[in-house]
């Protein structure tokens, strides 16, 4: 059984379609494993050979892997979320209502969005302080601690943004209290403040600028941002393998 | 090569790692081999296979947790009707305590700024790379300014009442001072651990203790009016 099921999926691989798309091939050879991950537009930004210490429990605590992994459950279960909601005043909140009470599964979509996001910012300060301690952030690999910070505060955004969607108590005053700290900011603080909400206080304008921020522009700056700290990882050399001699070989 | 001793012919037979190779090592030719070649495995499967399994882990725990808990819905939003306390997001509960003690320029501007840009500059200091412990060398001159620089900051966090900035600050400095009184030739056990550590590690820990006790208070202790409270008597 296990042997026609093989040679079927080796008969697909084979097939003229399936090899236009693909264009690696078949094999066991590492030389196939090496062109499946090349010759990928999405899997060449990793590097086809890793150190066997760097994949370790005790070298990362795979927490960078995780944090990716919210960040995939996230997009998922927002985009489905974004089905159900309009951004507007105070039909947002009706949908909130909705999801609870009419949408198939609604509540459980709602609260894997926001676990999963307070998972991402528990796990992005995680992976950070991991880096830190081990010294991964040392040259080579200085810029990509640099895109990580970046990263960090994308998260904070997206998380912060997201937070008003809901339009109820909680939501709106955790970000009026945020947007007051804004305003603090000398000279232009007021201005950023309005910039920001579209308006002098938290209504429908910031709601809306916010949905935006949340599901468009943060996202995209966050995935092209994620692409370039995966590829830096490659570019410097693989995942920092520790203290160790060995360091100086990286290809 | 008419001397078949002059070179030494060694297959690594293990070619589902690492391609076949043949070395050819002469005397007269005879490069140096600084390391060991390290241990490598290919990225598809096995890094693809160990990274798919850890999100699953994480995906699973996330719905269990997901069916058993519901996130929070309060009220609709009522600008007139303001709660107390009006809490920012957890992550940002320990800026928030700050602006307890700080006015909003130092708390919310000022402090935060600087937390980035520390962090963003990390990689390009020296002091930040080098892994030698603190008090290895040159230990009474550092000692003296720990010293100053310690007193002076907890004297400045208690003009301003802020302690639970303070005595994070003060255990951290035990720690450094028990680190010093470490005698250098100690590698071993945890005063050993300690003393091995350089100032950026010092730093970061502190930074690190500071951050999880000020979120810490500003989410599960602070009641209406940001007064002190006790969560389990809530």
């Amino acid at each position: 059984m296990a042997n026609t099921l093989d040679r079927l999926a080796d008969q697909v691989r084979e097939n003229r379609i399936w090899r236009s798309i693909f264009r690696s091939g078949t094999g066991e050879s590492n030389l196939h494993r090496a062109l499946t991950v090349q010759q990928n537009v999405f899997l060449h930004l990793f590097s086809v050979k890793a150190r066997k210490r760097t994949l370790e429990f005790r070298a990362t605590w795979y927490l960078g892997a995780l944090t990716f992994g919210t960040f995939l459950i996230l997009v998922i279960t927002g985009i489905l979320l974004m089905l159900y909601y309009h951004p507007s005043v105070p039909q947002a909140y009706a949908d909130m209502k909705d999801l609870q009470f009419v949408v198939s599964s609604g509540v459980f979509l709602r609260n894997l969005h926001r676990w999963s996001a307070h998972a991402m910012v528990f796990l992005v300060f995680a992976h950070m302080f991991k880096v830190f301690y081990r010294g991964a952030y040392r040259p080579p690999r200085e810029f990509n601690w640099v895109i990580g910070v970046v990263l960090l505060l994308m998260t904070l955004l997206l998380s912060y943004t997201g937070y008003l969607l809901p339009w109820d108590q909680l939501a709106f005053w955790a970000v009026t209290v945020g947007s007051n700290i804004a305003s603090a900011v000398p000279v232009i603080g007021a201005k950023m403040r309005f910039l920001m909400l579209g308006g002098t206080a938290v209504n429908a304008n910031a709601l809306l600028r916010f949905y935006v921020l949340h599901c468009v522009i943060l996202p995209f700056a966050a995935v092209v941002l994620i692409a370039i700290h995966f590829w830096r990882i490659r570019k410097d050399g693989g995942i920092y393998p520790g203290e160790s001699p060995a360091e100086g070989d990286a290809k | 090569m008419s001397d078949p001793k002059d070179f030494v012919a060694v297959v690594d037979s293990d070619v589902r790692k690492t391609p076949r190779r043949i070395a050819f090592i002469t005397k007269r030719t005879s490069p140096q081999v600084h390391v060991k070649d390290e241990e490598r495995v290919m990225t598809y499967p096995e890094v693809f296979f160990r990274t798919a399994v850890a999100i699953q882990v994480l995906a699973i725990i996330l719905v269990v947790i997901s069916l058993r808990w519901n996130a929070p819905l309060e009220g609709l939003a009522d600008p007139m009707h303001t709660p107390n306390p009006a809490k920012a997001p957890w992550y940002f509960l320990g800026l928030q305590e700050l602006l307890h003690y700080f006015p909003p320029v130092v708390a919310g501007v000022l402090i935060p700024g600087l937390v980035v840009m520390a962090l963003i500059v990390i990689p390009y200091f020296n002091i930040n790379i080098e892994a030698e412990g603190l008090w290895l060398r040159d230990k009474a001159r550092r000692l003296r300014i720990f010293g100053i620089v310690v007193v002076l900051f907890c004297i400045f966090l208690a003009v301003f009442d802020v302690w639970v900035a303070l005595v994070p600050t003060l255990i951290v400095a035990a720690f450094m001072l028990l680190a010093a009184q470490t005698p250098p030739q100690t590698t071993r056990g945890f005063r050993g651990w300690l003393a091995s550590k350089p100032l950026s590690f010092w730093i970061m820990t502190w930074f690190l203790f500071e951050l999880v006790v000020l979120t810490a208070i500003g989410t599960f202790f602070r009641g209406p009016g940001w007064s002190w409270v006790w969560p389990w008597r809530a």
